[in-house]
């Protein structure tokens, strides 16, 4: 008796498991979609979701770079293949990048990123008036 | 060498790896202040987001920060959405992904500014 109850409930919660796993991957399905259209985004949508998941603000962000990093290699990759862009188009940025992602990391450690969100909110409309426009 | 340039690849790399939008920093750059196609523009931020999100993730892991357990099927979702993705940003060419793009660029700017309005 005792152990048929283990086995029961052994498999209930491989099957929880499973249910959260396919969950998971269906909020991952748009996340890739809007990373692949515009080549970005991705990472702000994953993270709204991650929180959904129990995470906090910080640790949010910080999954969210996590879950788009193999997104962003495969999209990458899509990109080089169908001729949209080419590698020598893109290395110039990379070097101050790095040292942006050190810095970055350690900025998101110290302080709270909502003073930053309002910089940013005001740049993101100004850019996306130009776009629109263009 | 273009100071303008150096000066977008750090800027991209600090509010990339804050997990902050990083990608709009470059592709707004890009777009907006050289004369880069969109989609080349889309492109050029992936390829750079590569190196700089491998950093960031490797600092993360190694401060405990990462739970895989959410991240591996989110990620495994993402890559059959980032094939759709592709897809119809090649269906609906450049010029209009960028404006799709631009709008998307004010909504989560006025969201943005207005979660902070919220909070205090």
């Amino acid at each position: 008796m005792g152990k048929y109850t283990v086995k029961i409930i052994s498999v209930i919660i491989i099957k929880k498991k499973i249910k959260k796993f396919i969950y998971n991957l269906a909020l991952g399905i748009p996340i890739g979609i809007v990373n692949g259209l515009f080549g970005a985004g991705g990472g702000m949508l994953a993270v709204p979701f991650l929180k959904k998941t129990g995470l906090e603000q910080k640790k949010s962000h910080a999954n969210a770079i996590a879950v788009i990093l193999p997104i962003t290699l495969l999209s990458a990759i899509l990109y080089l293949v169908n001729g949209s862009v080419k590698f020598s188009q893109a290395w110039i940025y990379i070097p101050t990048g790095l040292i942006g992602a050190i810095l970055g990391t350690l900025i998101l450690k110290k302080i709270s990123p909502k003073w930053l969100k309002k910089i940013f909110g005001a740049f993101m409309i100004y850019a996306g008036i130009r776009m629109v426009m263009k | 060498m273009n100071i303008s340039a150096l000066i977008a690849g750090l800027l991209s790399g600090i509010i990339g790896a804050m997990g902050l939008g990083g990608g709009a920093v470059l592709i707004i750059y890009l777009a907006v202040f050289t004369s880069t196609q969109q989609l080349a523009a889309q492109g050029i931020n992936l390829i750079f987001f590569v190196p700089i999100g491998t950093l960031a993730v490797l600092i993360y892991a190694k401060q405990h920060q990462i739970r895989w357990q959410t991240v591996l099927p989110l990620a495994c979702g993402g890559i059959i959405g980032a094939f759709i993705g592709i897809f119809l940003a090649d269906f609906i060419g450049g010029q209009l992904t960028a404006k799709i793009f631009g709008g998307f660029l004010i909504i989560l700017g006025i969201k943005e500014m207005l979660t902070v309005v919220k909070r205090k």
